[in-house]
C-alpha cells in the first residue's frame, strides 16, 4: 500500500493587495494550483479587512467550486470592538477556522479547528490541551524544529500537522505599523502605504545585507522558506501537510514544483532550482527545521 | 499585596538585588530560577531553589511578596523542567507563579491551586476574550498586558475583565508584542520563547574600521558609531538599518520606557500593578529605579498631582540616567507610538 501522500495548503495572504490582484490570484490558484486547503481572511492588520471584504468572500465562493476547502483564519492581533466582534462570529459561525489568537477559543464551542503557527504551541502538553477543546490540525511555530515536532507528533498522536512549507516566514507582530512608520505617518492615519509593497518591503543592514521585511505591523524574514524534505521524512515526523505562504510571484510553479518532489518525480536539487527560476529573487533558508538560526540554508 | 494605590512590582536577577528592591520599597520582588524556565536566562543571574527559598523568607519578613517568572515555553520532550520549576515555587513559599505557557499554567493550576498565578506578558493576552480565556481555564488572578495597548485601551480592557491588570512602567521595551517575536532566532538561532533569551551575548561581535566602531550579531551589522560616540547593545528590534532608501532606527529608537510622568493616568485607569523590567540589571539599578518609583506611587496618595520624585527634574534625570538608551518614551500608552 502507498502511503498517504503529503497534501499542499496555501496559507492566508499577509499582503495588502488591492481587489483585483486578489481575484485574479485566487482564480489561478483554483484553476491551476495542486492545493487542497486556502486560507483565508485579513489575519495581520485589521484595518484592511473591509477594502478587500467583497473580493475575499468571491474568491472563497470560487476556490470553493474548485473543489478547494476554504479555510477562515483570523486576525493575530484583534484591537477594537469592531476587530474582536467580526473575530468572534469567525470563529462562531465559520465551517473551517483556523485560530493566531487563544480569545477565540471560546467562542468555538468545542467544534473542530486549525490551531495557526501565531499560537505559542509549543510542546506536547499544550498540544493535548489544544487537541482536548477541539483542533484537529496544527500548523506550528516557524520556529519550532523538525525535532521538536516530530517529539510533540510522538506524544500528541491524532493531530494533523502542517508544516510551514514556503515563502517569507511571519517571524514578529507589533502594536506598530512599520510602512507608516516609515512614511513618517502613525498607524491610525497610515494611508494604507502598505499597498506598495506587494511581498513586504526588504530591511538590510547598514553593510546592504537583507534580511528581513516589514509588512505594516509584521516583520517578516527577507529570505524564502523552502521545505526540501521527502515526503517519508516529513511523515516520519508526523508531518501530513505543507503550507504555501503567498507570494505575488509563482505561486502556481512553486505548489507544481514541490507537489512534484513530493510524489517523487524530481530531486531536491531540481525542485530548489524551479523555485528559484519561478518566484521572486530572494535568498532561500530552511534553518529552523533543523534547529538553527532560521535564516540559514543547508541541502541534505 | 500593595502598600500603596498601585502596587510597585520589581526585578531582581539576584539574590542582593531582590534584598535592595525590598528595602527601597517594593510591594513585591519577581525573580527566576537558574534555568531555562526563565526568560532572562543568562549565565549569572537567577536562584536556587534554596536561594528562592531564603528570598521569600526575608521578603515576607519585611511585608514584602514574592513572584516566581517560570514564563518560557516548555520544550517538547522535556516539559518535567517546567513541572520541576512550578513545584519548586510552590515548595518555597512563592506569592504567584507568572507563566505563559498553557502548559505550565496547567501544571499550576491543577497541583498548586493555592498559589496566585498570573499571565505573563508572553502570552501576548491583549484582549479580554484571551485574557478570559486564562482566567476561565487556569484560573488566572492577574494579566500583565503587552505593550501594545494605550491608556484609554486599558482602560477600556479593565472594564470588561473581572482580573486585576499590571502594566510595564520602567525599563527596556519591546516593540514587538512579547511573545510574538522570533527575530532573535532567525539571526541567532536562540529566541525568547525556545530559550529565555533575546539577541544572546554569544552572538555579538565588535569591529573597528575606518574610523568607526560596528556591533553585530550573528555576523550582521546591528549598527554602527563614529570612533568616540556610544554603541549600545545590539538588541535586534533597536538597530539602525537600511529600508525604501531611508536608513534609520527602522523599528524602534534606542529607547527605554519611563511612565512616571503619567503614573495618575495608569491609576485611573484601573491599573492594579506596576512593573519595573531589568531582571539582568545590576543591584543599583534595582534600588535607584525602585526608590524613585516608591516616590512617585506614595506623593500620588497624597496629593492629587504627584510630587516628581527627589524633588523634580534631578529624579527624572536619575531614571533617564537607568535607562538603557538614555532617552525615556511612554511607548504605546500614547496612541501616537504606533
Amino acid at each position: 500500500m502507498n502511503p498517504t501522500p503529503i497534501s499542499l495548503s496555501l496559507g492566508p495572504l499577509y499582503f495588502n493587495w488591492p481587489s483585483a490582484q486578489l481575484l485574479d490570484f485566487y482564480a489561478r490558484i483554483a484553476d491551476e494550483c495542486p492545493v487542497d486547503r486556502v486560507y483565508l481572511g485579513e489575519i495581520v492588520c485589521g484595518k484592511r479587512g473591509p477594502l478587500t471584504q467583497a473580493a475575499v468572500a468571491s474568491a472563497a465562493e470560487r476556490l470553493e467550486r474548485a473543489g478547494k476547502t476554504v479555510i477562515w483564519s483570523t486576525l493575530i492581533s484583534p484591537v477594537n470592538r469592531r476587530e474582536r466582534r467580526l473575530t468572534e462570529e469567525l470563529v462562531r459561525d465559520g465551517e473551517h477556522v483556523e485560530l493566531n489568537d487563544f480569545g477565540g477559543l471560546a467562542s468555538r464551542g468545542g467544534a473542530a479547528f486549525t490551531a495557526g503557527p501565531f499560537l505559542n504551541v509549543y510542546n506536547e502538553d499544550t498540544a493535548l490541551m489544544l487537541k482536548a477543546m477541539g483542533c484537529t490540525r496544527w500548523c506550528p511555530p516557524v520556529e519550532l524544529s523538525l525535532d521538536s515536532i516530530a517529539k510533540i507528533a510522538q506524544l500528541c498522536p491524532g493531530l494533523e500537522i502542517e508544516l510551514f512549507g514556503f515563502g517569507r516566514l511571519p517571524l514578529a507582530h507589533s502594536g506598530r505599523c512599520y510602512h507608516a512608520r516609515q512614511h513618517k505617518l502613525n498607524r491610525d492615519s497610515c494611508r494604507y502605504v502598505c499597498e506598495q509593497d506587494p511581498d513586504g518591503c526588504r530591511v538590510s543592514t547598514l553593510d546592504g545585507t537583507a534580511f528581513l521585511a516589514f509588512n505594516g505591523v509584521q516583520t517578516l524574514s527577507d529570505g524564502l522558506q523552502l521545505c526540501t524534505e521527502t515526503a517519508d521524512s516529513l511523515r516520519a515526523a508526523g508531518i501530513s501537510a505543507l503550507r504555501l505562504s503567498p507570494h505575488s510571484v509563482g505561486m502556481v510553479e512553486v505548489a507544481n514544483a514541490l507537489r512534484g518532489y513530493l510524489d517523487g518525480a524530481s530531486s531536491a536539487v531540481e525542485l530548489v532550482e524551479t523555485v528559484r527560476a519561478s518566484t521572486l529573487p530572494l535568498p532561500l533558508v530552511n534553518g529552523y527545521l533543523g534547529g538553527k538560526a532560521g535564516r540559514e540554508w543547508t541541502m541534505a | 499585596m500593595s502598600r500603596g494605590v498601585l502596587e510597585l512590582v520589581c526585578p531582581a536577577g539576584t539574590p542582593s538585588a531582590l534584598r535592595a528592591a525590598v528595602n527601597a520599597g517594593a510591594d513585591t520582588v519577581y525573580c527566576g530560577l537558574r534555568d531555562e524556565t526563565n526568560a532572562r536566562n543568562f549565565p549569572g543571574l537567577n536562584f536556587s531553589d534554596t536561594e528562592l527559598a531564603e528570598a521569600v523568607a526575608y521578603a515576607h519578613q519585611r511585608g514584602a511578596k514574592v513572584m516566581v517568572a517560570i514564563n518560557t515555553f516548555a520544550q517538547a520532550g522535556k516539559t518535567a523542567i517546567w513541572a520541576r520549576a512550578v513545584d519548586a515555587a510552590a515548595a518555597a513559599g512563592a506569592d504567584a507563579i507568572i507563566a505563559a505557557d498553557m502548559a505550565v499554567l496547567g501544571r499550576a493550576a491543577s497541583q498548586h491551586p493555592d498559589v496566585r498565578l498570573h499571565l505573563s506578558v508572553q502570552a501576548a493576552a491583549g484582549t479580554p476574550e484571551a485574557i478570559r480565556f486564562y482566567a476561565e481555564r487556569f484560573g488566572v488572578q492577574r494579566v500583565v498586558l503587552p505593550r501594545i495597548l494605550s491608556i484609554p485601551e486599558i482602560k477600556a480592557l479593565i472594564g470588561e475583565i473581572d482580573i486585576e491588570v499590571e502594566v510595564f512602567a520602567f525599563g527596556g521595551l519591546c516593540v514587538m508584542t512579547e511573545g510574538r517575536c522570533d527575530l532573535s532566532s532567525y539571526v541567532t538561532g536562540r529566541s525568547p520563547n525556545l530559550d529565555g533569551v533575546c539577541s544572546p551575548p554569544e552572538a555579538v561581535s565588535y569591529s573597528r574600521q575606518d574610523g568607526s566602531r560596528s556591533v553585530a550579531l550573528g555576523g550582521l551589522t546591528i549598527d554602527r558609531k563614529a570612533e568616540g560616540q556610544p554603541l549600545g547593545y545590539p538588541t535586534l528590534c533597536k538597530g539602525r538599518f537600511m529600508a525604501g532608501g531611508r536608513t534609520g532606527h527602522l523599528f524602534e529608537d534606542p529607547v527605554s520606557l519611563n511612565t512616571i510622568d503619567v503614573l495618575p493616568q495608569l491609576r485611573d485607569a484601573g491599573v492594579t500593578a506596576l512593573k519595573i523590567e531589568g531582571r539582568q540589571r545590576g543591584k543599583a539599578y534595582v534600588e535607584a529605579v525602585t526608590r524613585q518609583f516608591r516616590q512617585a506611587i506614595d506623593g500620588l496618595g497624597q496629593a492629587a498631582r504627584p510630587e516628581a520624585p527627589d524633588g523634580g527634574a534631578a529624579g527624572v534625570s536619575l531614571l533617564n540616567t537607568l535607562a538603557e538608551g538614555q532617552r525615556g518614551t511612554v511607548g504605546a500608552y500614547k496612541k501616537t507610538w504606533r
